[in-house]
Order: C-alpha cells, then sequence, then structure tokens
C-alpha cells in the first residue's frame, strides 16, 4: 500500500493519520516514503490527536448563489504538521492562532480533513 | 575572487509583443513575434540561434513545440518550469551554458494569449492533490495567506500593501505599454472588490496577453551587436516548497537566499543597485522581497513601501514599467523583470527612464511563494 493510500484509508474510517520517523522523531505530512527532515526511511504511522491551531488563512470571496464566501485555512496540528483545511462556521469571524480541532468530515462525498473551533 | 560566471554573458537583444490584447494571436504567435523583436534589436537572424530557452503553458514539452515553430534545430535546450520564475532562471543556465560553449545564442521566449482567449489568469497547474478539495482559488489565495500571516505576525495593513498598487500604477501611468495606465489611490485599492481576503482585485495582477524575448550571447562577442550590451553579473535561486501549506514560513520566502547568493557572485550589495524589477503578482510579493532581498528588516516592509518611497520620485525605484500589477501579467511574468531591468541600463525604457543606471536588479518568483531566482545586470561600467 502506498503512504498516500494509508492516509486515504484512514480518512475513510474517520482517522486523520500521520507518519512519525522513528530516527528524528519528526512527523510528517503529507505522507510519503522518507522523511524529509532526516530522509530516513524508518516511518510509522500514528493518528493525529486533532488538536491544533491556525497558522494563516483566507476568506475565499464567492457569490452567494455559488455557496457564498467560504474559509480556507492552514492548520497547525500538536504534532508539528500543517495541512490545508476549512474551518466551519462563519469565515469572517476566524482568526490567526485561533484553536480547532481536527476532524474528518466531508466535501462534495469524499472524506476530508476539517476542524471545529475548540473551546478556549 | 570574481565568481566563475560573473559577467561572462550578456542580454544583447529585447522583445516583446502582443502586450494587453492580441486578438487573432495564439500564444505561440506571440511567442515567435518576441522571438523576433528581439533577434531584430540584437541584429541577429532565427537561424544564428542554437540555444533555446523557453517555457509556456499551453503544452508540456513546450521548448520543443518552441523550436518547431519557430524552424529551429537548437543543440541546448532548457524547458524547466518553475513557474514565472523560469524566466530569470534561464539567466542562470544560459550563462552556463553559453560559458560551457553549449550554445554561441541563446533566445529566452515567452508569450501567453491568455486575455483573449479566456479572461482569466492560465495556469499550467494542477492544484496539488492534498490541497484541491478545499478550493483554494490558485494562486490568490496562497499569497493571501502569506499577506495574512505577515499582517498578524508584523502589523502590516491593508493599506500599507495597497501603498504598493498605488506605486505600480503611478509608474504605469509614463509607459505607453502599460495596459492600465490611470493614476489610482490608496482609497481605490481598498474599495476595490475582496477576491480572497486580505487582497482585493487591485491587489492581484492584470490577466493579459502578451510576450517577451532575450538574447543573450558570451560576452566576448557581446559588442559585436546593434545594441548596448546588458551583462550577466549574478544568478541564483532556491525553492522550498511546491504547495503553499509546505512554506516553511509564510513570511519568509527562499529570495532571502536567492538574493544573498546573485549579491555575492555580482560583488555587489543591495546599495549599490539603481532599480529593481520585483515580481509582483499581488501586493504583498514586493513587501516580502524588499525585505527578503535586504532592503529592509523582516517585518518592516509594510512602512518601508508606504509613502511612496517605490513610487515614481521615491527613493527606491521598483518596477518602473508598472509591473504585474499595472503593466503587463500574461500568466508568467519574469521575463518582463528582465526586459525593464536591461533597458533601463541601455537607457531604453518605454515608460520613465531613470539616469545613469548601471545595476538592476531582476527577481522572479515562481509557483505559491516557491521558486525565487535573483538576477543582478549590470552596465559595461559594472564589468
Ligand atoms: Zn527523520
Amino acid at each position: 500500500m502506498t503512504p498516500d493510500t494509508h492516509f486515504r484509508e484512514g480518512l475513510a474510517a474517520g482517522e486523520i493519520r500521520l507518519q512519525r520517523c522513528a530516527t528524528c522523531g519528526t512527523h510528517i505530512f503529507f505522507p510519503r516514503v522518507l522523511c524529509p527532515a532526516c530522509h530516513g526511511t524508518d516511518l510509522h504511522w500514528i493518528a493525529a490527536s486533532g488538536a491544533g491551531e491556525v497558522y494563516t488563512f483566507t476568506t475565499v470571496r464567492n457569490r452567494p448563489e455559488k455557496g457564498g464566501d467560504y474559509n480556507v485555512a492552514m492548520v497547525e496540528l500538536a504534532e508539528g504538521v500543517r495541512m490545508m483545511t476549512r474551518v466551519d462556521g462563519d469565515p469572517h469571524e476566524v482568526r490567526v492562532g485561533m484553536p480547532v480541532t481536527a476532524y474528518v468530515g466531508q466535501i462534495d462525498g469524499a472524506p476530508a480533513v476539517l476542524c471545529r473551533r475548540a473551546e478556549g | 575572487m570574481d565568481h566563475a560566471l560573473r559577467g561572462k554573458s550578456a542580454i544583447v537583444g529585447l522583445g516583446v509583443a502582443g502586450l494587453g490584447e492580441a486578438p487573432g494571436s495564439n500564444s505561440w504567435d506571440i511567442m515567435a513575434q518576441s522571438a523576433q523583436a528581439a533577434l531584430a534589436d540584437a541584429g541577429l537572424k532565427m537561424k544564428d540561434v542554437d540555444g533555446l530557452f523557453c517555457a509556456m503553458m499551453e503544452d508540456s514539452m513546450p521548448v520543443l513545440m518552441a523550436a518547431e515553430y519557430l524552424g529551429i534545430r537548437p543543440r541546448h535546450v532548457d524547458g524547466t518550469l518553475t513557474g514565472g520564475s523560469s524566466f530569470v532562471n534561464y539567466l542562470a543556465s544560459a550563462t552556463a551554458a553559453l560559458d560551457a560553449g553549449l550554445c554561441d545564442v541563446a533566445l529566452v521566449c515567452y508569450g501567453s494569449n491568455q486575455r483573449t482567449a479566456s479572461g482569466r489568469l492560465v495556469t499550467a497547474s494542477r492544484l496539488p492533490p492534498y490541497e484541491a478539495p478545499y478550493k483554494p482559488r490558485y494562486p490568490v489565495s496562497g499569497y493571501a495567506m502569506a499577506a495574512q500571516r505577515h499582517m498578524h505576525q508584523y502589523g502590516t495593513t491593508r493599506e500599507q500593501l495597497a501603498d504598493v498598487a498605488v506605486a505600480a500604477r503611478a509608474w504605469a501611468s509614463h509607459n505607453p505599454q502599460a495596459f492600465t495606465r490611470d493614476p489610482i489611490t490608496r482609497d481605490d485599492v481598498l474599495a476595490a472588490r475582496m477576491i480572497s481576503d486580505p487582497l482585493g482585485k487591485l491587489d492581484c495582477c492584470l490577466v493579459t496577453d502578451g510576450g517577451g524575448a532575450l538574447v543573450l550571447t558570451r560576452a566576448d562577442r557581446a559588442k559585436d551587436h546593434a545594441q548596448k550590451p546588458v551583462y550577466v553579473l549574478g544568478a541564483a535561486a532556491e525553492s522550498t516548497h511546491r504547495q503553499i501549506s509546505q512554506m516553511p514560513d509564510f513570511t519568509v520566502t527562499a529570495a532571502r537566499e536567492s538574493g544573498k547568493r546573485a549579491f555575492a557572485m555580482a560583488g555587489v550589495t543591495p546599495s549599490d543597485i539603481d532599480v529593481l524589477q520585483l515580481y509582483d503578482a499581488f501586493t504583498i510579493n514586493i513587501i516580502l522581497f524588499l525585505e527578503d532581498l535586504g532592503y529592509c528588516a523582516k517585518g518592516e516592509g509594510g512602512a518601508f513601501v508606504a509613502d511612496g518611497r517605490i513610487a515614481p520620485g521615491g527613493s527606491l525605484p521598483v518596477n518602473t514599467y508598472g509591473g504585474g500589477l499595472s503593466c503587463t501579467h500574461p500568466g508568467m511574468l519574469g521575463i518582463f523583470t528582465i526586459i525593464e531591468a536591461a533597458h533601463q541600463i541601455r537607457g531604453t525604457a518605454p515608460g520613465l527612464q531613470l539616469d545613469g543606471v548601471d545595476l538592476a536588479l531582476a527577481h522572479g518568483n515562481g509557483g505559491v511563494l516557491s521558486s525565487q531566482v535573483t538576477a543582478i545586470l549590470g552596465s559595461e561600467a559594472t564589468l
């Protein structure tokens, strides 16, 4: 199974799977066959805790008849990886540094990592 | 000791075609017209070209398509595609190829009819697989997120971003080749329709047709041609990522490294440069590149560009032709940063010509702040 397939099977099972490098401890996203930090190949899968924070974001302006404005965010997970995702709710209320919880939801019928605002 | 390639090549011909709107031409036609214009400027013929450097968005093997269209059989080709920075990158590879004898006459060329063909920015790239589901507007959303982070971290304001657009328009208002020439104010930029916050329509580059071309030869034969040669004193690249999510720090680009090495190769410092041509796909680019190239400290770019410092009459002339924001932006801009830098040194700028330009910097950017390439060009006096 390719690393990408393993990640996608995780999403289908409701799990955000990340790789961890056994050599240097770096968590890796997107999935691949070597560690981009030390280039080691001894990688293990873990399930992300979901804890994260908005690193930056944008509100994509979109006509109401096309679904209206929506959020695109860069979220840093507690494990140290950053990924593109979407924060639920009013896109105009998203802020840099906002704590979020990543979960597996759906976009256009396919499983995808989404985020909801965390308490606190 | 001088870098082995410092001053070893020279730009001897410049050409543009189809700037603005070019109905009745496709991208290859515009590329070819640009190439012919640059060769005519140099006093050379198409059959003299034996090295071809070309990136286009219409084909996966554009350099081969271009050679076929032009009717030449180059013995050296380079079609490396790093997005809009490709053409500044070719200054480095063409200099090396010329110096190594892989070719004697290098033609760098580009063309696009994206405006008349589709009316929107055409990009050769599909969205990366881990980003596509979230529907970022490519590429503006990537730059918007860099701007948002810069604002958060350093207090940069939309007003400061707007000043970049106002300066570009002020330069363009003097350039008959510019697509948009009516002066704009900070308020106009702030009031424009938002595209991808915090960037509005006037924070974004134009969508135009257009093409550009350069002819380079080894420096030792550069004076045989019709125009005053413009020497390549330094050229250096660095890339950090392809997908914006993988950019190490959204407020720091690889221009820091490309610039450092280009300055070292040229043996000059940022304050020696008379004029800068920076890849302004979006207003945030200028702030990031001025910081990363050493013109101000990290985080101070917003204050630096305020109050007309980079506009006509300001202390640091940037994008004297109007840039991608106000002159032309046919999908990839890189070649136009070089063309304007070379014109300023030759004294042949189509818009405002500055006095006494001996050193000019051209900076290319590709992808979503992914590839950064800096070149430093000089007059004969700088050799
Ligand atoms: Zn590692």
